[in-house]
């Protein structure tokens, strides 16, 4: 039995590595300590609800989060804006509508069941106004870059003079941590760009924790109860499984037989 | 199948046994013989079926919300992630539940090698299997492809692309699969469909597998023929049953950890960005049950040839049963075979290794020797063994080895020889 | 003595068996609530409608959460006839006060409540509504007065407002 689980845990501990060895010439990314890591990890609401700030102040204007509704900022394990809140945040967006009776489109005070509004009518108008580079759609962005939440971190603070040697075109900048070091967005934040209502100083570190928080609630918006409901699972299953050592051993030992 | 008449002892139980044989199944099922020094590496053709079940009943979850269709595709995984109540755990255990599946899979076929089960008179159990492996690969391949997110549509383009090396027709076969002449909303529904029906096949080969299992019974740790029932065979229920669902706790332990704690580790971070056929993602690595027969394909520079050596490293398997000359079943009597074994087992998973490694420089040199003695190890080492090999005495009975005082193999072994 | 190991083993089974029951229960739980509604269903908005073009005596169809809702503006005589029935006649006694709460306009899910059709305006024996499925008769102000259908047209939650706009919802 001592082999068995040696072996086992070899096994998931190669299956691991060879992800973590995948990108391997990746540099090291800025740390710091994120609340939503670990067995219980959860959002930091005061960062949630800054870092949409820092979303709807900063990002929005080029990136758009098209899979998250104004209702989601009221619910739980989110930034937990009362409804009300949510109500305004959401009226203060003008959505588009339609047709109506006379087949025309208008717009209209957004609603909670309302998707954020994107900045651009497609793909093609966003790259257009961006010098033929599209500005990511941010609603899963943390799940779609190998570092996660440490490279978008890192990302937003990564920029830099270019070192001799590297020329860069019109609207290409240098990041340290971007793949290549060539970035077509550039740097967006600097101290003090958004007024905090809690009164948090909002510096480049800060903005930039808060708004990665953001969105990494924004991909995973169920990570709190995912975790939650993953502990009790395991506890339950470890209870199970003591029991059933038990009841095997106690069923074995009808037979003369060792397991 | 059964190895004594069976009669219910109620009237109506009688009535419908005598018309559909059920309860004579059951009662084979729970009477099974099974012989008792069964290890646990003997647990993991439960815990298969455990997976093989999760799989489909997950599947047909996120069935009744998926949309197969490129357009909307990946807004329906998101869809499921954010608003399906649950939606987000049961696609986590699907996702999560492949690799799990292929975990458990390779630790049986491993387990198989071990201790010889392919051997006579199991061959068609073992074929079998490496259909349903085979069959297992082709699900797992049509699946990733469903959320449409870019490993998804450079995954379907470069393995669809493989049948193009296949000379006159290649091309033809190609467009025929995609229904069109690039990967493109045509792909994604027939790989829906075929994704849905797979699942239901391995489903109908477990039930064959069982079958061939059971008309020999289990080979053992010890690999000799026992005599059932016996004293060295419990009945499966409650024996085995109680085993295989202790393993079948621990294993799930470590599936419940992937699922709620590191849900995405074994994916790709690309997939998470829509299909763009415009742009390829810089690294192409297929999911890691498939790296081996990847770093096979890539060790090979030709095209033909490579997809040919890929295929073959699965279909010799087939072939086993005839390429392993020896007439001992375990390994725990083949000095020598044991250590072929482990280094085998070391290749593989050097294979795997360079598998999700840039196809170049030293890389590919460990590649290309790596799939050399994997071909080796069958074609050569395994025939020339079983005539060279001196194997150690075999015990007459699996109790003798336990009536001589311990239940160890080792010490066992170690007092045969 | 040995009757007290026996009752030991008995409780180690009987516990595992509850504890796994637990388990299977939490397990299948997600499984059926996944069918349930979706948080985006659950949200869906209610629906304003512009009434300002329906004359007296014509009816508007609206569809409100995958459903038609039938927005009448009903006649001076319709609203009499209405308010007339007594209530002893009524299979399903309401009063047309409380389903009309302003006379003129009748807002009332357009679903019969025998199996789910859809009524047809102004047919039937009660100058209301006709079931064409199986034959349900109701009268001007949506109640069932002669047919299979066991209740009276559901009054979805509504509000004016303005004196042209009502809000589904």
């Amino acid at each position: 039995m001592k082999n068995f689980f040696k072996a086992l845990i070899l096994s998931i501990f190669f299956i691991s590595f060879q992800y973590n060895t995948n990108a391997a010439e990746k540099v090291e990314y800025l740390k710091t300590d994120w609340s939503f890591k670990g067995l219980f990890g959860k959002f930091d609401r005061g960062a949630l609800q800054r870092g949409y700030q820092v979303y709807t102040e900063v990002c929005s204007s080029c990136h758009s989060m098209k899979y998250l509704s104004y209702r989601n900022l009221a619910e739980k394990g989110g930034p937990e804006f009362t409804e009300a809140q949510a109500k305004a945040i959401a009226a203060s967006f003008e959505v588009k509508d339609g047709p109506n009776a006379d087949g025309d489109m208008f717009t209209r005070p957004g609603k909670l069941s309302d998707k954020f509004i994107m900045p651009y009518e497609n793909v093609q108008a966003a790259q257009a106004a961006n010098g033929g580079a599209y500005p990511p759609d941010m609603s899963v962005l943390v799940k779609a870059r190998g570092g996660g939440v440490d490279y978008i971190y890192s990302l937003l603070q990564g920029y830099e003079d270019p070192p001799v040697g590297v020329t860069l075109d019109d609207g290409v900048y240098y990041n340290k941590y971007m793949y290549g070091n060539k970035i077509k967005m550039a740097n967006q934040l600097s101290d003090g760009l958004v007024e905090y209502n809690d009164g948090t100083s909002a510096t480049v570190e800060q903005m930039s924790k808060d708004v990665t928080t953001f969105l990494m609630w924004a991909a995973e918006p169920h990570l709190e109860s995912r975790h939650r409901m993953g502990f009790k699972a395991i506890v339950y299953l470890i209870i199970l499984t003591v029991l059933v050592y038990f009841s095997m051993k106690r069923i074995w030992s009808r037979i003369e037989t060792k397991i | 199948m059964s190895d004594h008449e069976y009669t219910p002892k109620s009237k109506v139980g009688k009535w419908f046994n005598d018309r559909l044989p059920l309860l004579t199944l059951a009662n084979h099922l729970t009477e099974y013989p099974t012989p008792k020094n069964l290890n646990y590496w003997w647990t993991f053709g439960g815990i298969l079926t455990f997976c093989l079940i999760t799989q489909i009943v997950t599947g047909l979850v996120l069935a009744m919300h998926y949309i197969a269709h490129a357009d909307m595709a990946f807004d329906s995984v998101e869809h499921i992630m954010r608003d399906v109540n649950y939606g987000w755990l049961i696609r986590y255990i699907h996702a999560n539940g492949a690799s799990m599946f292929f975990l458990a899979v390779y630790i049986h076929i491993f387990r198989s090698l071990f201790y010889g089960s392919y051997k006579a008179p199991r061959e068609i159990i073992w074929i079998i299997g490496i259909i349903i492996y085979l069959l297992m690969m082709a699900a797992a391949f049509m699946g990733y492809v469903l959320p449409w997110g870019q490993m998804s549509f450079w995954g379907a383009t470069v393995i669809t692309n493989l049948f193009s090396a296949i000379p006159l027709i290649g091309e033809g076969i190609v467009t025929w699969l995609w229904g069109g002449y690039s990967v493109d909303n045509p792909t994604l529904t027939r790989f829906f469909t075929l994704h849905y029906l797979i699942p239901f096949l391995i489903l109908g080969l477990v039930v064959l597998h069982i079958w061939a299992l059971h008309v020999p019974g289990n080979n053992n740790p010890v690999g000799i023929d026992i005599k059932k029932p016996s004293k060295d065979t419990v009945p499966f229920h409650p024996y085995i049953v109680i085993k295989d669902g202790f393993a079948l706790l621990m294993f799930m332990i470590v599936f419940a950890f992937f699922v709620f704690y590191t849900p995405n580790i074994l994916g790709h971070a690309d997939n998470y960005i829509e299909a763009n056929p415009l742009v390829t993602p810089a690294h192409i690595v297929p999911e890691w049950y498939l790296l081996p027969f990847y770093a096979i394909l890539r060790s090979v520079p030709d095209k033909l040839l490579g997809v040919v050596a890929m295929l073959s490293a699965i279909l010799i398997l087939a072939a086993l049963p005839w390429l392993d000359t020896s007439k001992i079943r375990s390994a725990v009597f083949r000095p020598l075979y044991r250590q072929f074994y482990w280094i085998l087992v070391a290749d593989v998973l050097i294979l795997g290794y360079v598998g999700a490694m840039p196809a170049e420089g030293l890389y590919l040199l460990i590649a290309r020797i790596a799939t050399a003695y994997y071909f080796l190890h069958f074609l050569v080492i395994l025939p020339v063994l079983g005539f060279k090999e001196k194997t150690l005495p075999i015990p007459l009975s699996i109790t003798e080895p336990i009536l001589g005082g311990s239940p160890n193999l080792a010490a066992a072994k170690k007092k045969e020889s | 003595m040995a009757e007290k190991k026996t009752n030991r083993r008995d409780f180690l089974f009987t516990a595992t068996y509850a504890v796994g029951a637990v388990g299977v229960g939490a397990t299948v739980w997600p499984m059926i609530d996944q069918m349930n509604p979706d948080a985006s269903v659950k949200a869906l908005a209610s629906t304003e409608v512009d009434v300002s073009s329906v004359s007296p005596g014509k009816t508007i169809t609206v569809l409100w959460r995958g459903k038609p809702v039938f927005i009448r503006r009903r006649t001076n005589e319709e609203i009499a006839e209405a308010k007339a029935v007594k209530m002893e006649d009524l299979k399903h006694p309401e009063k047309d006060e409380d389903r009309a709460k302003n006379p003129e306009w009748l807002v009332m899910l357009g679903v019969c409540t025998h199996l789910g059709c859809v009524p047809l305006d102004q047919k039937g024996d009660y100058n209301g509504w006709f079931c064409p499925c199986h034959g349900s008769h109701y009268d001007t102000s949506g109640r069932i007065r002669k047919g299979p259908a066991p209740t009276n047209m559901e009054i979805p939650k509504y509000e004016f407002v303005d004196a042209n706009t009502i809000k589904i919802g």
